[in-house]
């Protein structure tokens, strides 16, 4: 664990980005397709499609990808996206594991920043490549590996994002659930930490757990979950990446609810 | 085409039925009981006075519900709705058949949070459980049936302001129920506590308003019909007579007999004279020991009505397919001119997030009165939605699949939650439902008028959540024994009604859940091969059941000889699909918990 007190920020507001953009003191990084960033993106953002980083996210590939966005360890990216926010957490958490400090969300969706009448334009900028250090931040990411250990501690909480029908349906033995819903408000991708912090001191989740998150397969649901815990100060925080999906493939045990037909209440 | 859009103001609900202490009350109580500083029955009646049901087969989930009183609700509680059922529930909500809504499987320690978020937009989970007086009901169509001799919304929510909270209500031996009504034919008044219809009566010459009041009604595991109190008990009464009623239950009824305790074996074990001597005898101690006049502070400012949008007439646009249909048989002429009442199909009171947050926008679009009204049949009417609107209304509902058809028929029939989520049920009836209704519209038997006015009722344990005893063809559900196999059956019962006529169904025959759908279906054909030109389905088994029938079949026994072929269980070689119950692929065994006494 980290010993400097630094405060952490997890969200940029959109006029600190504007100002930042204005001083041209950030990297913006669009994480949706990329013909929708041609149409139109927030001025000076690069696009990385989530896609295209998850095609090889190997640490190497990685340092390529951010080098050739001109990020250095010193460059402030912020990272946006139209999928309230998943998309962009699975981005950050990705430059964090790099060993990227300065990486945060845009508080809001591509959407929601249009819809206020904010710029936005076409242009595709011109981008110098850089040099990044590689100094992997192991203490965030979670295999499964050290999950199946992990989670016969007392002290850590596993926690499942994904849907309520889904998890009842299968889980990994032991996790709780937080849909990913309950992660944000109704204009913002992360809800006020007041409200957060009641509603995990109501589950147990304290500050001296160590939280493990995970959602259906490539860690973006609970990537946003990983930025919304760290963002009410609990840093002993883990993405495991690979989520369900793999724990499945991988054949380990899973757990459901037993003995209630609950999808039949379902209107789909 | 042009559409003028008036930007009418949003209605803003009267009443905050909230109190945003209890949220935090409620997640400090949870802890508590986490801790062990409360024994499971205390936090169980607190947990139930809050609105918060136990759910199947574990302790970590809770039924959050939430109630309607007089089944009003605001498009924007709709949206409110729709973001918890994302966020704490399934990303789904259930329609009740008492005007309430309720979201399930939502985690033990997230109810504050969903307590707190409803506050905001002022509704409760308050006195939705346990031994408490539970959402007071008005009719879907009070304040538009043509029949109703006035509008009873109005008293239904001042008698609901009047005891929610109150101390008096707080610790019953039972759950107490108050229904009010519009007319004789939309009903429920005899099956209830109290059930309340409008009349009014000439007092030298001036119109005095007042209502027909039945008492000690109810459906259960023993259902009863409830009786008239007097001929007319006028306006000022109505307050006075709830307090007696509910002063006496609480003095007399049963507080060591769980499953004998509701106000109606109370009645019954007492006679019903007796019972309404001391009533009458009640109500004179409490009008002359009132301090000042306590009269119901009932609201008569008439609702403003305002069609939210003008339609161009020279629209000239065809109805989208299958609009003739919807209009017959999910509408309602209303007593205004001009104006229906929009029932919306739905299975077995489920709707999903997206179709909350939908409904929301139709209301702001289409009803003059700005709110909905949930329904008696786990169903829910936009009203006062102008004639020229209903195609325009049609289509909407139909992009969000919401424009089925059958809503007022039998096509839509009632299944309680069963083992979707209940702890005492023994099949799948909500399931049941849903299967009868997605057959039946294939089949079209919606647009069948011999069939509209006969209901479907099912339950998943004797316990009538699905109201099967008033159902003209009502089921509930069992298990059943083949050799070593068991399978859902049911019990099906037939002729019950709830209008001015109230019975209670008359058992029949055992029906294993899958041949519940042949064996309706026979029924029907039975019914085409000996009615006579002006029979309904419904009229044609009443007849039958008053012994007035002269075509083949005489007496259900008769009816019941024509189906019992259809019930003989097959061996489980010949029919696996039959040892299944419905919506589960493992071979089907019961399996209940301790009861909370849903509804």
């Amino acid at each position: 664990m980290c010993c400097l007190t630094q405060s952490i920020k997890i969200t940029t507001d959109i006029d600190s980005l504007r100002s930042e953009i204005r001083d041209k003191s950030v990297r913006v990084i669009d994480v949706r397709r990329e013909s929708d960033y041609k149409q139109d993106h927030i001025p000076s953002a690069v696009n990385l499609p989530l896609a295209t980083l998850l095609s090889d996210d190997s640490p190497e590939r990685v340092l390529k990808l951010v080098n050739s966005m001109g990020i250095d360890d010193e460059t402030s990216v912020v990272v946006y996206d139209d999928t309230f926010g998943a998309l962009a957490s699975r981005v950050a958490w990705t430059l964090e594991y790099l060993g990227h400090s300065d990486v945060s969300l845009l508080e809001t969706t591509y959407s929601n920043w249009k819809s206020l009448g904010l710029e936005n334009d076409s242009q595709i900028p011109d981008i110098q490549n850089k040099e990044h250090s590689m100094n992997l931040k192991s203490d965030i990411l979670a295999t499964s590996d050290y999950l199946e250990t992990a989670k016969t501690r007392d002290n850590v909480v596993l926690i499942d994002n994904r849907e309520r029908l889904n998890f009842l349906e299968q889980h990994i033995p032991g996790a709780i659930s937080l849909p990913y819903r309950t992660l944000a408000s109704a204009d913002k991708i992360l809800r006020p930490k007041e409200d957060m912090k009641r509603l995990l001191d109501n589950r147990g989740v304290t500050a001296d757990s160590e939280i493990i998150t995970y959602c259906g397969s490539v860690g973006t649901l609970s990537g946003l979950a990983y930025y919304a815990l760290k963002s009410v100060g609990l840093p002993n925080t883990k993405l495991y990446v690979r989520s369900f999906k793999e724990w499945k493939n991988l054949q380990k045990p899973t757990e459901k609810q037993e003995d209630a037909s609950y999808w039949d209440l379902s209107a789909e | 085409m042009t559409n003028l859009k008036q930007t009418a103001k949003p209605v803003k609900p009267k009443t905050n039925w909230a109190r945003n202490e209890e949220a935090d009350n409620f997640a400090k109580t949870v802890k508590l009981f986490r801790q062990g500083w409360y024994d499971a029955d205390s936090f169980r009646r607190f947990r139930l006075q809050h609105g918060a049901y136990g759910t199947r087969m574990t302790n970590d989930y809770a039924m959050v519900r939430i109630k309607l009183p007089a089944g009003e609700i605001y498009p924007h509680q709709f949206e409110r709705l729709s973001q918890l059922s994302e966020q704490y529930s399934i990303g789904n909500a259930h329609f009740t058949t008492r005007e309430s809504i309720q979201l399930h499987w939502v985690i033990l320690e997230d109810v504050s949070e969903m307590l707190r978020s409803l506050a905001e937009v002022g509704m409760t989970s308050r006195e939705a459980c346990g031994n408490s007086v539970r959402n007071v009901m008005c009719s879907p169509m009070a304040g538009v049936c043509p029949d109703e001799k006035f509008d009873s919304t109005p008293y239904a929510l001042a008698t609901a302001k009047f005891f929610l909270r109150n101390p008096m209500s707080q610790n019953l031996p039972r759950k107490f129920k108050f229904t009010f009504t519009c007319c004789e034919k939309h009903g429920m008044a005899r099956i209830v506590d109290v059930g309340l219809i409008p009349q009014t009566r000439e007092v030298d010459g001036e119109i005095q308003r007042g209502f027909k009041i039945f008492l000690g009604g109810g459906l259960g595991n023993k259902s009863f019909v409830g009786h008239q109190l007097e001929e007319f008990t006028p306006e000022e009464d109505i307050l006075y007579t709830s307090i007696a009623v509910v002063k006496l239950f609480d003095r007399l009824g049963d507080r060591t007999n769980l499953a004998r305790n509701r106000m109606r074996y109370l009645v019954n074990e007492m006679g019903w004279e007796k019972f309404q001597n001391l009533v009458l005898k009640e109500r004179a101690v409490v009008r002359a020991t009132q301090s000042v006049i306590t009269k119901l502070k009932v609201d008569t400012t008439p609702t403003e009505i305002k069609r939210p949008i003008r339609i161009s007439d020279e629209s000239g646009e065809s109805s989208p397919d299958g609009y003739a249909r919807w209009l017959k048989t999910n509408t309602l002429k209303q007593k205004q001119s001009d104006y229906y009442s929009v029932f919306i199909t739905l299975e077995a009171g489920d709707i999903t997030s997206n179709q909350l947050t939908a409904l929301a926008d139709f209301i702001r679009e289409f009803s003059a009165e700005g709110k909905a009204r949930t329904g008696f049949v786990q169903n829910v009417a936009i009203r006062f939605v102008h004639e020229d609107d209903l195609p325009r209304l049609y289509s909407k509902l139909l992009q969000v699949g919401l424009a089925k058809s059958g809503a007022l028929t039998m096509t839509a029939p009632i299944g309680c939650s069963g083992t979707t989520s209940c702890n005492l049920a023994l099949t799948n009836s909500h399931r049941l439902a849903k299967e009868i209704q997605r057959k039946f519209l294939e089949l079209k038997l919606d647009e069948d008028d011999d069939l509209s006015d006969s209901t479907i009722k099912i339950s998943g344990c004797p316990n009538s959540c699905g109201q099967h005893g008033i159902a003209t063809i009502g089921f509930f559900g069992g298990g059943a024994r083949h050799g070593k196999e068991m399978y859902a059956n049911y019990q099906m019962s037939l002729g019950g009604r709830s209008d001015g006529e109230t019975t209670l169904g008359e058992i029949t025959l055992r029906v294993p859940a899958k041949r519940v759908i042949s064996v309706i279906l026979k029924i029907i054909d039975v019914f085409k091969e000996n009615k006579k030109p002006d029979d309904t389905l419904k009229s044609w088994i009443h007849r039958i059941i008053a012994g007035n029938e002269n075509s083949n079949i005489k007496s259900l026994n008769d009816l019941k000889k024509i189906l019992e072929p259809l019930v003989a269980p097959p061996t489980k070689e010949d029919d696996p699909d039959f040892y299944l119950d419905y919506g589960s692929d493992t071979s089907y065994h019961t399996k209940t918990g301790k009861g909370e006494c849903a509804a």
